[in-house]
């Protein structure tokens, strides 16, 4: 136990007393953090993390902290897209594309002292395949059924059919997957977070927890709701989950295959409020944040904290519905509402450093972005003519926008907003303004093609265009609002290519297809800043946003 | 505000120790000591000014308040906001609008959103409560059922954090203009309520009325023309300090991103909320900061009036406070 | 005692089912649902339909209501539909932390408003009556969380003297007993944990004070004042009683009562002031949670949230009467 530090009883005293001077000054904070051998870094998180068990989950905030402690059959660069070797060093497919063998790393061991096989590797997705009941809702697999389709016995009419067919494991370092159809989803899909290896004998454990799921409600199981049962082969391992303090403590693994961890310890603190958590750095209770609102770039910069520049990984798009108004069918219309946005003034006065204007809807970081794409540059008195020339000068729009979130493609969208409504105004055309609670009245009023005009974003989850173009223009979708079996067509074409280069080529093709449809206008794609405190080496900073915090130590 | 319904339950106790029927003398009284009353004069010179400043604000405005004429200026990702200086007497704000022009319209907007709450707390918190002490004074046994059942709810609204029930009445209804005062209303209303049914049964207990009733007048006319008129002093006391609530309150709603959805109109309570998160704590007169606090020397000097005038007035109507 | 506590609880009991079936139709009023909240921008139609038949919000609401009071009469308020955790659970978890903080604004109120307001009244005049009323009167006006920025811009960040968010600094081990940090800290001897907690408290805590303090102040001066006046002082002073005497038996104690019922009605304003405060100062509490709540149309922790407002309400109330009984001799309740 600690002894009651002068300034602590310094402080204590001015309650007391109410209102004596007291002394100090910011850094006395500072080294409240450190404690462990080489330090405890805390890292401010906007959200707690819904679980533990990264299979369960579909958001960032639980994935930053999962990322920590499992690892995945493939990785991404650290600070690219490629992909890399993660618990498989190397990986091939057959021909089709179906067959995926992974050729594991040798020695690495799981929090819990067992070994890494393909066995093990086998269970895990053998296990995810199995769920049932409550599992299969899309709150708990949605990323299962996104890549790998439905489950060994499909409980709901509305989950799809499985495209996973089996796992086998030739010998002790091999695993093999074989899925029923090629898809753009593999072998990007392996890299993705919720894929995380889990020892074998947690497994067992987590099989006890699962009969205690209520049929009714949608519970995470306990095993995942606190520290001690999860263990996969991650640089630290989880070892305390306060929830009443919005704290998670991971404590370096010590048996870890690569390199160490910088830190002994690290703690994900949720702090709400982006102007808290800027505030919490500022003031040092914490060494850093994600998600800093662009404006405090500049001053914490200036203030000595280290906000390094991540490379893009995403889009923010004006999303157009086109039925739900005859004018937004005609793409003369569209065109002009192109032409109305000014979008260099947004990227330059709203977005953060690195921003761009984006040409198409995926970001120019993307295998399959195209240069020759049709560009609408801003001009107002163009959007005009082009409204006369099709009649539409009286034309009228809901503009939906969302209050009180940030993306990390979109800071201000309220700002943004009121930008692009004095931007389409000036193009003669009225603007009727529909702000939405982001959740659930935004996302669901967008879906439902609620709106003429809407502002919303993607962040991929891998490097392959389909993880962005996929979610939009596979099929006929209420947000869009049209039906083009053109583009459906060329889009499942290229799904199912299994040639990489030819794909990036199908994609570069419906890229221009897109831009010269125009079903909506891609606005940007800028880096969501993350900031460090002076005195910390940073990890590198990714695009993908999955920063591996073994990297950091206190200079 | 539930705090003072306590106190000015035994106001209405006063009003009722009074000889005469008409409310001449009391407020004979209260307008005397009202016009030497140093919080008073204060108070009235800040609502005069704030009301002048909102009916013809727009006329002052140098410029629109809705235009983002500089918008090339401000550059928000990099925290470069433009100062005062001549044209733009206040500087810009985040989108490049003159913030002295949306200041100056704002007021018009910030009025309006404590005017309409306010009287759509007082007049459906009167009707529960007229109704209520009415029935209870005068309504026999099914009166006081009914009153029982009237201040259960209004005592249970009374519980409820008021801005929660404000957040929910926004959920429902959508965000709006109307959506706010509703919001910001419907918190007033047990208040006001309660108030005027305790000043009722203060009312109806005294000689007068029970002179009245004695003498065979029918109780309709008891109530509307000697008890209900006889009852409003503590009424209009409260409206006054209400109206700096109903201001506060709404600012609270839009820091809770409730406000009025159609930013582009200027309101301090949105322009509060939404220049809160350039605020730099380093520096209180940065323009990154004024943005923030402008608005909210607005907010506090102006609830600050209607307080300072209510409570005069409550102390004019409240001699015993004068000691 | 017993029987008044047994006699209002029992009153509690239709009071609460009006008001729960009130509460249910309202919030089933609410746009959108739990199962589009949940997904977010991922979901598809077939999702959210699913989603809702395992949550049971297929059924008519008569039969969702009549499932929710058979869950309560089992003492089980449902699983959040926010973070799919039991509501009991969560509201364990984060109550402590709200009532600490409520407690802490509280005491602030009552230790510095009851002094302050006595002094300003006995100095009727003085530059600090003037001072006690003035600050009084702005101290209503200035909002919330206006003020709370400026606090923590000031003392967290500019000076430092303060943490500027949580409730426990890193790396401070603390066991948990009851969730209140201060208290779990003196029942385990761990003085640091309950010194840090009591260090995060502070800004929040005069924050939230800020409204129940001037309100104190001006009741106890107002209360004072009127006392003062009373005949009962006057002949009490003209008897030649010691002035401690008049003062602490006669002048306070019965300036005490109307400060004693506000603290009961201040509960209400406290849990709003919450909201906001927790905010600010992202203090893990039930304040933020249940305006989440709203916002994710987390229906059983909304119910649960009432029941739990309306219990804390009958409480209060409760111990004001207790605390009357105790100044006053004259309602003594027996």
């Amino acid at each position: 136990m600690r002894i009651i530090s002068p300034r602590t009883a310094k402080i204590l005293a001015t309650v007391v007393t109410a209102g004596v001077i007291v002394t100090g000054c910011a850094s006395d904070r500072d080294d409240d953090g450190s404690g462990g051998d080489s330090g405890t870094f805390v890292f401010g998180a906007a959200g707690d993390p819904a679980s533990l068990d990264p299979g369960l989950a579909s958001d960032g905030e639980t994935f930053r902290v999962t990322r920590q402690a499992f690892e995945t059959l493939l990785a991404t660069e650290p600070g690219g897209t490629e992909l890399v070797g993660g618990l498989a060093e190397t990986w091939e497919s057959d021909p089709e594309g179906t067959e995926w063998t992974f050729h594991l790393r040798d020695g690495v061991t799981f929090h819990d002292g067992e070994r890494l096989t393909g066995e093990a590797v086998c269970a895990n997705f053998d296990r995810w395949y199995n769920w049932s009941g409550t599992y299969q809702n899309t709150t708990l697999s949605y990323y299962w059924q996104a890549v790998f389709g439905g489950f060994a016995e499909n409980e709901s009419e509305e989950t799809p059919d499985p495209n996973y067919v089996g796992c086998e494991a030739p010998d002790e370092l091999t695993a093999v997957i074989e899925v029923a159809e090629p898809s753009a989803n593999y072998p990007g899909g392996f890299s993705l977070d919720a894929f995380g290896i889990h020892s074998p004998k947690s497994l067992e454990a987590y099989a006890q927890d699962e009969a205690a799921g209520e049929g009714e409600n949608i519970t995470f199981p306990d095993y995942s709701q606190r520290a001690g049962t999860v263990a996969g082969t991650g640089p630290f391992r989880v070892t305390d989950w306060d929830k009443g303090n919005g704290e998670v403590t991971l404590t370096r693994f010590d048996d870890y295959w690569g390199d160490p961890a910088g830190v002994g310890e690290l703690v994900f603190r949720t702090i709400p409020e982006e102007d808290a958590r800027r505030q919490a750095l500022q003031a040092g209770d914490i060494h850093g944040y994600d998600l800093v609102a662009p404006a405090d770039v500049a001053t914490l910069e200036a203030d000595g904290f280290q906000v390094p520049t991540r490379d893009v990984f995403n889009i923010l798009y004006l999303g157009i519905t086109q039925d739900r108004q005859d004018a937004l069918g005609e793409l003369e219309v569209r065109q002009a509402i192109a032409h109305a946005m000014d979008r260099e003034n947004i990227v330059a006065t709203q977005l953060p450093e690195g921003g761009v204007v984006a040409t198409q809807f995926v970001p120019h970081t993307v295998d399959g972005h195209s240069e020759d794409v049709t560009t609408y540059a801003h001009d107002p008195q163009r959007a005009r003519d082009l409204l006369a020339a099709a009649g539409h000068e009286d034309l009228a729009l809901d503009f939906c926008y969302p209050t009180e979130v940030t993306r990390p493609y979109m800071p201000a969208p309220a700002d943004i907003y009121e930008l692009l409504r004095s931007d389409l105004e000036d193009a003669g055309i009225t603007v009727n303004p529909v702000p939405l609670k982001w959740n659930p009245d935004y996302t669901e009023t967008t879906r439902d093609g609620g709106c003429d005009i809407y502002l919303l974003g993607w962040t991929g989850d891998f490097n392959d265009a389909y993880n962005f173009l996929g979610t939009w223009f596979a099929d006929y979708s209420k947000e869009w609002g049209f039906e083009n079996e053109e583009l459906f067509a060329m889009m499942a074409a290229a799904s199912s290519e299994p040639d990489v280069e030819t794909r990036v080529g199908l994609y570069q093709e419906i890229n221009e297809y897109v831009m010269d449809f125009l079903p909506g206008v891609p606005i940007s794609s800028s880096p969501p800043s993350i900031a460090f405190s002076p005195d910390v080496n940073p990890p590198t900073v990714s695009p993908l946003t999955q920063e591996n915090f073994a990297e950091v130590s206190f200079r | 505000m539930t705090i003072r319904t306590e106190k000015l339950d035994r106001l209405a106790e006063l009003t009722a120790r009074r000889d005469t029927t008409t409310g001449a003398g009391l407020w004979t009284e209260a307008l005397r000591r009202l016009r030497g009353s140093k919080m008073a004069l204060t108070g009235a010179a800040v609502i005069t000014v704030f009301v002048v400043i909102a009916v013809v604000g727009p006329w002052l405005a140098p410029h629109d308040p809705t235009a983002q004429t500089w918008r090339d200026e401000v550059f928000v990702n990099r925290a470069l906001f433009v100062g005062p200086r001549s044209g733009n007497w206040l500087g810009l704000d985040h989108l490049g609008r003159d913030q002295f022009s949306r200041l100056l319209v704002g007021a018009r907007h910030t009025l309006l959103v404590g005017v309409v709450s306010t009287l759509i707390g007082l007049v459906a918190g009167a009707l529960v409560g007229g109704v209520s002490g009415a029935a209870l004074a005068f309504g026999g046994r099914a009166g006081r059922g009914l009153d029982t059942v009237l201040m259960r709810g209004v005592d249970m609204l009374l519980a409820l954090p008021s801005l929660l029930l404000a957040v929910s009445v926004a959920a429902v209804m959508g965000q709006s203009l109307t959506t706010v005062m509703i919001a910001v209303g419907v918190v007033q209303i047990p208040v006001f309520a309660r108030l005027l049914r305790g000043s009722m049964l203060a009312q109806a207990h005294a000689d007068y009325v029970l002179a009245a009733r004695a003498l065979g007048v029918r109780r309709r006319r008891v109530v509307l023309a000697h008890v209900l008129p006889n009852s409003l002093g503590p009424v209009i006391v409260q409206t006054t300090l209400a109206l700096a609530t109903a201001i506060i309150e709404a600012a609270a709603l839009s820091y809770l991103g409730l406000g009025n959805p159609d930013a582009a109109q200027p309101e301090w309570g949105v322009m509060l909320a939404q220049a809160e998160r350039f605020f730099v704590p380093e520096d209180l007169l940065d323009q990154a900061s004024l943005m923030a606090v402008c608005p909210a020397l607005g907010i506090i000097v102006t609830a600050l009036g209607f307080t300072l005038l209510g409570e005069a007035l409550r102390e004019a109507l409240d001699p015993k406070l004068r000691g | 005692m017993l029987r008044l506590i047994v006699r209002r609880l029992l009153q509690l009991v239709p009071t609460l089912l009006g008001l729960t079936v009130l509460l249910f139709l309202w919030i089933h009023r609410l746009p959108g649902g739990p199962a589009s909240a949940l997904l977010g921008e991922r979901a598809t139609e077939a999702d959210r339909r699913q989603i809702e038949a395992a949550l049971g919000l297929d059924e008519p609401l008569w039969v969702q209501y009549g499932r929710w009071l058979e869950r309560l009469a089992r003492l089980d308020l449902g699983t959040s539909t926010q973070t799919s955790r039991p509501v009991w659970e969560e509201f364990t978890l984060r109550f402590p932390a709200t009532a600490e903080l409520a407690l802490t604004a509280m005491l602030i109120a009552v230790v510095v408003g009851i002094p302050l307001g006595y002094v300003a009244a006995r100095r009727r005049g003085s530059w600090l009556d003037a001072a006690a009323v003035s600050g009084s009167l702005l101290g209503v006006c200035v909002p919330v969380f206006f003020f709370a920025l400026i606090l923590k811009a000031v003392f967290a960040v500019n000076l430092g003297w303060l943490p500027s968010a949580g409730r426990r600094s890193t790396g401070i081990d603390a066991t948990e007993v009851t969730g209140f940090s201060v208290l779990d800290g003196l029942l385990t001897g761990e003085w640091d944990a309950s010194l840090d907690a009591v260090e995060h408290l502070i800004l929040p805590g005069v924050a939230l004070a800020s409204i129940p303090l001037a309100v104190i102040v001006r009741i106890t001066r107002a209360g004072v004042l009127e006392v003062l006046t009373e005949d009962y002082v006057r002949t009490a002073e003209s008897k030649g009683l010691r002035q401690r005497v008049v003062r602490g038996r006669h002048v306070l104690r019965n300036a005490l009562l109307p400060v004693v019922t506000t603290v009961g009605l201040l509960t209400g304003s406290l849990l709003s002031g919450a909201v906001l405060t927790e905010s600010v100062f992202a203090f893990g509490g039930i304040g933020r949670f249940v305006a989440d709540a709203i916002d994710a149309r987390d229906y059983p922790t909304l119910m649960g949230f009432i029941l739990l407002i309306a219990l804390l309400y009958v409480l209060v109330n409760l111990m004001v009467d207790v605390a009357y009984s105790v100044i006053d001799p004259r309602v003594r309740v027996n």
